[in-house]
């Protein structure tokens, strides 16, 4: 029996890799200048999304929300073996906290109509917060299966899986629809197919068209290269390589549950850790240093 | 969503399983005492389950005044429906707010489909928590009283003050180890109420077929000394010193990722964001190199000893005392240190 699934992925900067070059000097952090990768947990998501598909048949459909360039982490969906990418993208969803950001989601899988189970990856390395997948779940009015590490076997509309409970682990049971968080132990994410790359390497959304025709054309109108745009989109879209792109208006969103308006958290301020060299005192790795150390710390009763 | 409600208690949810509280539930209730003194108001704990009206004792002791029980068989082992419909009802019905969830697996499944389902607002994994007067930078109205919802965020490169002005309650999970555990008051008394919550069974949309629960074996977050090893140790053999020096010392073992992730030790050890966070009085980190992800864990411990050959490793920019060398010639001559004066 085919399943529709649904996996929502996130572009995130390598918070692994900050520099001090990443800090703005008011404490915040510059994302632009910060290299960008596919949210590792989310890779995860898609791995089991791909492994029910490729065991059961039916449909994948990647969703990302953010901003054009996270068309790449699309792309890399695609050459991964996703059937389907949409990338939503919308000013009016810039600064989303957790709650806003998964009523868009809700919104966008609504949209996207039929579908058995939801994948997302347990937490985005930008936030850490691993809100956006329950809060998705109640937004559907669907289960929830956190921590997925197994997918044990799907019979019917019944998934059967193992997951983590951090001091140990449950198999549990639940009817379709259900959105499920994977971890990292879940699987092995398979690499992009050769194949897939050179097919979906000119696959585009329609903004990043718009940039590439601003950038061929610096001369042309604004009409011209509106029709240019259009040509180049249709001779995509009949290659199958245009990615949708879609706007808050194309998934019915109510405005005032988007963005900064439907966020009922803020961000009252930042402050960036700096590494400070607090000067600590060197001891030398002799055997006389370390006798001096244990010393200091009988004699100030750390120990003993 | 519930609006401002200065009148309203801070909550506590009361975490247990089979029967045993949670410690990060003896941790948040010390600290929502000490919130609700100043803002004036009571702190109360909400304890969903079967059977555990007992446990409130040690609510009490801990600084709580009032436990909700919601007693039904149908939360006998947790599962996310019914423990949404349980906080989301009593949220409704009494206007906390502030309410507190450990950030455990528990807490941190629980916590953001409650805050979903009420329209509210959630901020995961606070390591402080405040309360301040803020201004609304727009609208520049003031305010009084706000609890301030403190967090690392970026990796941990960065720490997030959060607000929630208007979308009560004000909700957050807390880190476990973070907050200072008091010393509990056994003869401290509160008051006990049964709530009722309309569940059927068709709340229980997971059925459990198995489950399989690993004691906690090592108590990182008691201990007073940590040895911790990292991926400059080595390999498993050398890890062995590490254990060595703990055992002469007195203290737990400790480990990085790096150290897990390369097999030298079980991954309860792990120390650092995504392992346990401890603050001990004396933390030894012998071949860490010290991410942030890392030093995040431990960089509140009250003495810390680092030993790594390379001198710009990061984990000295935390350190007390350095010591720049191969740690397999250093632990033992500390071991022999040690022995000596014993």
């Amino acid at each position: 029996m085919p399943y529709d699934i649904v996996v929502c992925v996130k572009q995130v900067p390598d918070t692994a890799n900050i520099t001090a070059e990443a800090m703005k000097e008011d404490g915040t952090v510059n994302r632009a200048a910060l290299p960008t990768v596919f949210n590792p947990e989310d890779l995860h998501a898609l791995e089991t999304a791909l492994e029910i598909r490729d065991g059961y048949g039916g449909t994948v459909t990647v969703i990302s929300m953010g901003p054009p360039r996270a068309a790449d982490v699309l792309r890399d969906c695609l050459f991964r073996g996703a059937d389907r990418g949409i990338l939503l993208t919308d000013r009016r969803a810039a600064a989303s906290d957790t709650l806003a950001t998964s009523y868009i989601l809700a919104q966008a899988i609504r949209t996207v109509g039929r579908f058995d189970i939801v994948l997302c990856g347990r937490q985005a390395i930008d936030g850490d917060t691993a809100q956006v997948g329950p809060q998705c779940a109640e937004k559907l009015g669907i289960t929830q299966i956190t921590y997925l590490e197994e997918v044990v076997s799907i019979t019917g509309n019944t998934v059967r899986v193992r997951r983590s409970m951090g001091h140990g682990w449950e198999i549990v049971e639940a009817k379709m629809p259900v959105l499920m968080t994977v971890i990292e132990t879940a699987n092995e994410p398979r690499p992009p197919a050769a194949k897939r790359v050179l097919r979906y390497k000119r696959a585009r959304v329609l903004d990043e068209l718009a940039g590439e025709v601003k950038q061929a054309l610096p001369e042309a109108t604004d009409p011209q290269r509106e029709e240019e745009v259009s040509c180049r989109a249709a001779a995509l879209a009949a290659r199958g390589l245009l990615i949708e792109q879609w706007n808050l208006d194309r998934i019915s969103a109510d405005l005032s549950r988007c963005g900064l308006a439907g966020s009922p958290t803020k961000v009252h301020r930042v402050q960036s850790i700096v590494l400070t060299k607090q000067g600590y005192s060197e001891i030398p790795a002799t055997a006389e240093g370390v006798q001096q150390l244990i010393h200091e710390l009988v004699v100030d009763r750390t120990l003993g | 969503m519930i609006d401002v409600n200065r009148q309203g208690e801070v909550w506590v949810f009361a975490e247990q399983e089979d029967g045993s509280l949670h410690d990060i539930v003896l941790e948040l209730c010390g600290k929502a005492r000490e919130l609700a003194d100043i803002l004036g108001v009571r702190a109360a704990a909400v304890l969903p389950g079967t059977a555990v009206t007992p446990l409130a004792r040690r609510l009490f002791a801990q600084g709580i005044d009032t436990v909700y029980v919601v007693d039904d068989p149908r939360l006998k082992h947790y599962q996310t429906t019914p423990y949404e419909r349980v906080m989301t009802t009593l949220v409704e019905r009494h206007k906390p707010q502030i309410v507190l969830f450990g950030a455990t697996a528990l807490g941190r499944d629980l916590a953001p489909r409650v805050a979903s389902a009420l329209r509210a607002g959630m901020t995961a994994d606070c390591t402080d928590l405040q309360i301040s007067d803020v201004v609304e930078p727009r609208s520049k109205e003031v305010h009084a009283k706000l609890l301030l919802q403190i967090r690392p965020a970026f990796g941990g490169n960065i720490i997030a003050t959060i607000v929630n002005f208007d979308r009560w309650p004000q909700m957050a999970t807390v880190r476990e180890g973070v907050m200072p555990l008091r010393d509990g008051d056994s003869s401290r008394q509160g008051e006990i109420v049964q709530e009722k919550v309309e569940l059927d069974d068709t709340v229980l949309a997971l059925r459990l077929i198995q489950r399989h629960i690993e004691p906690r074996k090592i108590n990182l977050k008691g201990a007073r000394v940590i040895v911790a090893g990292g991926g400059g140790v080595g390999s498993k053999a050398d890890f062995r010193l590490i254990h060595e020096l703990a055992g002469v010392i007195g203290g737990a073992v400790g480990a990085s990722r790096a150290a897990v992730d390369s097999g030298f030790i079980a991954k309860d050890h792990q120390i650092g964001q995504t392992g346990t966070t401890v603050r001990p009085a004396l933390y030894i980190a012998a071949g860490i190199s010290g991410a942030v992800q890392h030093r995040a864990g431990m960089e509140e411990s009250a003495k810390i000893i680092a030993i790594n050959n390379d001198r710009e490793a990061p984990i000295f920019s935390v350190a007390h005392y350095g010591i720049v060398g191969d740690l397999k010639r250093v632990i033992p001559m500390m071991i022999k240190s040690l022995r000596e004066r014993q």
